[in-house]
């Protein structure tokens, strides 16, 4: 069985400690979200799951057999068009070019990108139309886990929903599993079975929360009365420091 | 292949664009020509005598032949600071203490006037190529190294990461993630590399060598003969002009499309 086990992990950037043991499971097939407050290490911990960062304290295993990444600054190739952007992910598996260029232009297509857009270079894209370019690559390499990082801040509602729907599909098709970070506390209850809040300074986790209804059986009335709930918890008032706002 | 196509097709718009530059040369040589009846065929001879004389040199196979033997120095002196600024450049990017040791060097290369070489060089190779082609590569391989150099330096190490993530091959990665930015370096700075290797060469002939345009430009100078040491500037500026604006700028242009 596939999974990602975190155990223990502490992370230092100098002499500031970032993560403070972090401990965690996400099994195959599993939606694990990571919310908490800006600067708080959620990218750092991403990126020591995937690999990009190197573990100091602690342990990561990851057994997945693909993984993708989508950066939450978009990370294209200046100097490659919306379509060649996608594919690289799909090139670097070894698919052949004009297949790999089919699948690009699909999933660009039900990404909301337009066929002239197709040839744009990313300094014509919008910040929206790069969010989406950076996740479609990912998503596209159908790896077994997925890491997200913010990966919807940039789209509009209408467009979130809409992926969130694909995400969902291709979740359930390809029994893949998905790490990410989000801002947005209704969108992690949409997705996630389970949703982890960091805590800063030195970030670590302070409260799971765990949602047992399929992720695509949620409906709009469930979404909301959990955010209301989830919005009232002392945990989570304490950790984005809502209070010293009502005080104001 | 794809790509020379694009070229060429993207050309006659390119061309097209080219009409402000026609009327700025024009403009230019109305100048001129207002010049030559202020001050006299002597000091500056009128254009259309000018054009004149470069027509009846042109017919001369000896002035080929001197324009033959300055091509060739620049060529050779060019070529060698091409290949050595280039892949020295890249080696001295990718490691941090070549690029530290390399920075001085590369001060006193760039510092050090081309006329100060010309002395050195006469003084060690005497008379003859040998002292033109040092010069040519001394003043344009520092350009080509610091480009380089910069180039790879500047790579963006986001993107690595990325490339990383995404387990790219080794080709990708250098064709996909290195070589187009560090292209967008090393392009502009052979462009320059070109232009002063063809400013020295000159210099260096009508310094150090009795042969080349170089040389012709010093031997007109001595006869006070204007007419024919203003052709021969002509001969420098249009075949300089040649190879920026109709080889290098519509290679530029197509490699350099992905820029803000
Ligand atoms: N390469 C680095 N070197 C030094 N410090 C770093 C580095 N990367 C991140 N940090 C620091 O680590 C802390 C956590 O950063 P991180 O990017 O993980 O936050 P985040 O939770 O993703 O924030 P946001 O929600 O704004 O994206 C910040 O204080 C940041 O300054
Ligand atoms: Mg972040």
């Amino acid at each position: 069985m596939e999974s990602l086990e975190v155990k223990n992990l502490t992370h230092h950037f100098g002499f500031t400690e970032i993560l403070h043991n972090i401990n965690f499971t996400l099994k195959k097939g599993e939606v694990l979200s990571v919310v908490g407050p800006s600067g708080g290490g959620k990218t750092t911990l991403l990126h020591l799951c995937a690999g990009l960062l190197d573990v100091e304290e602690g342990s990561i295993q990851n057994s997945f057999k693909s993984t993708a990444f989508a950066f939450q600054e978009g990370r294209l190739l200046p100097w490659k068009n919306v379509i060649d952007n996608i594919a690289v992910g799909l090139l670097a598996k070894g698919e052949k070019k004009d297949e790999a260029l089919k699948k690009s232009q699909k999933i660009a297509l039900e990404f909301g990108l337009e066929e002239e857009d197709f040839t744009k270079y990313p300094k014509d894209l919008s910040g929206g139309m790069k969010q989406r370019v950076n996740f479609a690559r990912a998503l596209v390499t159908k790896p077994s886990l997925l890491f997200l990082d913010e990966p919807f801040s940039a789209l509009d509602i209408g467009l979130k929903k809409e992926l969130y729907a694909h995400l969902l599909d291709s979740c359930k098709e390809n029994e893949m599993s998905i790490l990410f970070i989000t801002h947005d506390l209704m969108e992690a209850i949409r997705l996630s079975d389970k949703i982890l809040l960091l805590k800063a300074d030195p970030g670590h986790i302070v409260k799971t929360f765990e949602y047992d209804t399929p992720n695509d059986k949620r409906e709009e009335i469930f979404i909301y009365e959990q955010s209301a709930k989830i919005l009232q918890d002392k945990e989570i008032i304490d950790t984005f420091e809502l209070n010293t706002l009502e005080l104001i | 292949m794809k790509f020379l196509f694009k070229i060429l097709k993207d050309f006659p718009a390119y061309l097209w664009s080219g009409w402000g530059a026609i009327a700025s040369t024009l403009l230019f040589i109305a100048l001129w020509d207002l010049g030559n009846q202020v001050y006299g065929n002597l000091v500056l001879p009128s254009p259309l005598e000018t054009f004149k004389t470069l027509y009846i040199m042109l017919q001369d196979k000896d002035v080929w032949q001197q324009i033959d033997i300055t091509l060739y120095r620049a060529s050779v002196g060019f070529g060698l600071s091409l290949l050595f600024g280039s892949i020295l450049g890249l080696i001295a990017g990718f490691f941090a203490t070549a690029s530290m040791m390399s920075r001085p060097i590369v001060t006193i290369l760039v510092g050090m006037p081309p006329i100060a070489w010309i002395v050195l060089a006469m003084i060690w190779f005497g008379m003859g190529d040998e002292t033109v082609i040092f010069t040519v590569v001394v003043a344009s391989f520092p350009i080509i190294f610091v480009g380089a150099l910069q180039g790879t330096r500047t790579l963006d190490g986001d993107l690595k990461e990325m490339a990383e993530s995404f387990g790219f091959t080794w080709y990708m990665k250098f064709f996909d993630v290195y070589f187009p930015h560090i292209f967008s370096y090393i392009f502009p700075a052979w462009v320059s590399g070109l232009g002063m290797a063809w400013k020295i060469v000159i210099m260096a002939e009508l310094l150090a060598t009795s042969d080349g345009m170089g040389a012709e430009l010093a031997i007109a100078r001595s006869q006070l003969d204007t007419p024919t040491a203003l052709a021969l500037v002509t001969i420098m500026i249009t075949s300089l002009m040649f190879i920026e604006y109709i080889v290098l700028e519509p290679i530029k242009r197509e490699v350099e499309l992905w820029r803000a």
